[in-house]
């Protein structure tokens, strides 16, 4: 711990490397996920194979993927965020379906009753409404890709997971502490962050 | 000019028998009517027609003597106020911008919306500065469905549908909806379609009312008509025939009162809209046999007694 506090200028790279590896991966995975999600919850038939390519995806071992990676992308910063990216798509396209079918049939009717276009239906009452749902998805997503993302640390890609790879090396319990002890606080911070969106965001409790 | 439906059907796919079967119906201009079945008789299905939620298998309906098929989905219902059972307002939304939906659509200027939400939610009672900015989930089932109605108001269309828009809501809280609707629609003359299961309701609210059998309309006529020329038993039965003081909610004192000078001026009147329970109820009270009758205006219109109402229930 005491090596955390002495050397925080020291930490604070690996932090920022790791904050920037998780959002970077976290948006391609939304620029994905959400059409994906959306085709998901629209076309039944799209369901069962989207939803079980993903899950295969999401069972495989973090590094065991990654092995199979290297060859074709190298080691480095790439393959950890193709990984990432992959991982977060199961839990994010699963969730934004969920928010899409989960909206009141009787919502859209009513929407569609008054004149709004298919368009104007999804802008305007099915987003707004998924939003919530998908925020929660996303907050999941991002916990995991913060503690996945150190195991990107043994593919080149940088972030805290290096500290911890570094003291594991060189038998530096102080690095390892300060490494987990930061990813720890990382993941609290961002499960806290988007739960404060979601409560805003959420419709019926204000 | 009104709404004519002329031999609609609607048969859903996979289905044995259609939903709407063979209807012709000619609605005018500014009449309150009432649908009025047992569930699944197709009264739904008939009204998601008039603003093509459904497309008819067969047959056409027509608003003001246009074939609503001629015109484009989205710009007709925008034409037609909707209201439906329960959880039509969006909940993301607050008061203010659920009723300012269609008018938005329409791109309505903002100045003009904001002096239209202020008026609708006066209109129903509803007060601007404490409701404008809530959200629907603040509000009571009752007022949620005020602002329902308002909702559906909003850029004036000529034709309202609406679709057991009480179905949900306490009895006394529908009583006074119900009142509400009626002095709305004295006010705005707008022809509205309404569905109910509810028979008492039907009654209180119709001009006319279309009574629905199995997808077909079995009566199509005025409320006093159909307690006094009931057209089949299942009707009959609907409207409790053989229950005296049930018929007396269905009648009002408009049926029954004769024009003149006769009733002890001494007691209070009743109104012509007034049903005749209610009358009957007083005389028993008060031991009187006879009241004045006076119209909205609360002028002097003639006398209802007894013998009058006892006779009425005879025929
Ligand atoms: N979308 C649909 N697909 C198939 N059948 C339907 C559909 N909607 C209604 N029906 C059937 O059509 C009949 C009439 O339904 P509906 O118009 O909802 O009746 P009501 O409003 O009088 O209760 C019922 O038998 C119902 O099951
Ligand atoms: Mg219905």
């Amino acid at each position: 711990m005491s090596y955390l506090f002495r050397n925080f200028d020291k930490v604070m790279p690996f932090f920022w490397e790791h904050l920037s590896l998780t959002f970077t991966s976290l948006l391609i995975a939304l620029c994905i996920a959400l059409p994906l999600g959306f085709l998901t919850a629209k076309f039944r038939k799209l369901q069962t194979p989207i939803t079980g390519v993903l899950g295969i995806i999401y069972t495989i071992p973090s590094m065991a993927l990654y092995a199979a990676l290297i060859p074709y992308t190298g080691l480095g910063t790439t393959t950890a965020m193709i990984g990432l990216v992959a991982y977060a798509q199961m839990i994010l396209v699963r969730n934004i379906a969920a928010a899409i079918k989960g909206i009141d049939p009787m919502m859209i009717e009513a929407a569609k009753g008054m004149g709004m276009s298919k368009g104007q239906i999804v802008a305007k009452i099915e987003l707004p409404l998924a939003v919530p749902v998908v925020i929660a998805g996303i907050r999941v997503a991002t916990v995991s890709i913060i503690s996945i993302g150190t195991v990107a640390a043994w593919i080149g890609a940088g972030g805290l997971g290096r500290l911890i790879y570094q003291g594991l090396n060189h038998d530096h319990t102080g690095k390892i502490v300060a490494g987990t002890v930061t990813i720890a606080i990382l993941a609290i911070a961002a499960d806290l962050l988007f739960r404060a969106i979601e409560k805003i965001l959420s419709p019926r409790t204000h | 000019m009104g709404i004519v439906f002329n031999n609609v059907v609607k048969q859903y796919p996979n289905t044995a028998s259609p939903a709407v079967d063979d209807v012709s119906l000619e609605i005018k201009e500014g009449e309150f009517i009432v649908f009025l079945g047992p569930s699944g008789c197709g009264k739904t299905t008939l009204l998601k027609m008039v603003n093509r939620l459904y497309d008819p298998t067969s047959g056409t309906i027509s608003i003001d003597g246009v074939d609503i098929r001629h015109v484009q989905a989205e710009q007709l219902r925008r034409g037609i106020g909707y209201v439906i059972q329960q959880n039509g307002l969006f909940p993301h939304m607050t008061i203010e911008a659920n009723i300012a939906v269609v008018p938005r659509l329409l791109n309505w200027d903002e100045a003009k919306i904001d002096k239209r939400i202020d008026e609708l939610l006066e209109l129903v009672h509803l007060d601007p500065k404490v409701f404008r900015k809530r959200r629907p989930s603040q509000l009571s089932g009752g007022q949620q469905q005020r602002v329902g109605i308002a909702r559906a108001l909003a850029a004036d269309p000529k034709v309202m549908l609406m679709d057991e828009p009480f179905g949900a809501i306490d009895a006394i809280t529908r009583s006074s909806l119900q009142e509400e609707l009626q002095r709305i629609q004295r006010l705005t003359k707008k022809t509205i379609l309404f569905v109910t299961h509810d028979v008492e309701e039907a009654f209180r609210l119709a001009d006319r009312i279309i009574i629905m059998q199995a997808g077909k309309v079995v009566q199509f006529a005025a409320p006093y008509d159909i307690l006094m020329q009931p057209a089949n038993d299942f009707i009959r039965q609907l409207v409790g025939e053989r229950d005296v003081y049930r018929k007396m909610g269905f009648l009002k004192v408009e049926d029954v009162y004769a024009s003149g000078d006769e009733a002890a001026a001494a007691s209070e009147g009743v109104s012509l809209n007034d049903d005749l329970k209610l009358v009957f109820n007083r005389m028993v009270e008060e031991r009187v046999r006879e009241y004045p009758v006076v119209d909205a205006n609360n002028r002097r219109v003639g006398f209802v007694t007894m013998d009058l109402i006892l006779t009425k229930l005879a025929n």
